[in-house]
């Protein structure tokens, strides 16, 4: 079936595994309708570049998945009825590369993490 | 009439020889991908705006496939619409 890849970003003011449980939630949701979850990174609390309705930080997780399409159309759904859910982007990839994004490896450290988005909007002072 | 080609000749030629090279397509770089931003603020202005191809030198597709991947990021707030 066809590959997905979606991120999803949760509300600032949920707990970590509050948001854990929500798209636990979505997974049984997806499995159930004989989808299949090929990988699966939480990238945690991060800035967003900009507000969205109020929140300054949001949840972000990525999910690949493999399912069909109203598999996903269901999933999208449930996910726009949910308030908890602030944004949400669903593509079709044509392949699932194994390694950690490059996201998921600013993580790792905290502290490097909230350097790299300073150092991000410095460094796009400085480039140009 | 022949006055006229040779303007446009001349004119074409200075900027012909120093279009760069597309930093994308020789090295075989990894594919353009809307989470790795170290890659995306390269292309982007002080402003936040997606710097144009002609300043870049950045191949048309791999141009195109930046922008998408730009404006994805944009909506994913990974990265600004619009810095300060």
């Amino acid at each position: 079936m066809a590959l997905y890849e979606s991120v999803i970003i949760g509300r600032q003011d949920l707990t970590p595994n509050q948001f854990e449980e929500l798209v636990e939630g979505f997974t049984k949701i997806i499995e159930n309708l004989k989808g299949v979850i090929k990988k699966r990174e939480v990238w945690g609390l991060r800035n967003l570049a900009y507000k969205i309705n109020k929140n300054r930080k949001g949840h972000y997780i990525l999910l690949n998945i493999d399912g069909s399409s109203d598999a996903i159309a269901e999933y999208e759904r449930l996910m726009r009825l949910n308030e908890d859910i602030i944004r949400f982007l669903t593509i079709r990839i044509n392949s699932v590369d194994g390694k950690p994004s490059p996201l998921m490896n600013n993580k790792s450290d905290r502290s490097r993490n909230e350097l790299v988005n300073s150092e991000t909007v410095k460094t796009a002072n400085e480039e140009v | 009439m022949t006055q006229l080609n040779i303007k446009r000749e001349a004119l074409r030629k200075p900027n012909q020889k120093k279009r760069k090279s597309c930093p994308f397509s020789d090295p075989n770089t990894p594919a353009i991908d809307y989470k790795d931003l170290k890659v995306l603020t390269r292309y982007v202005s002080e402003r936040g705006k997606i710097i144009p191809s002609r300043i870049s030198a950045v191949s048309a597709k791999k141009q195109r496939e930046l922008s998408k991947a730009i404006k994805r990021a944009r909506f994913l707030a990974l990265m600004p619409y619009v810095v300060g």
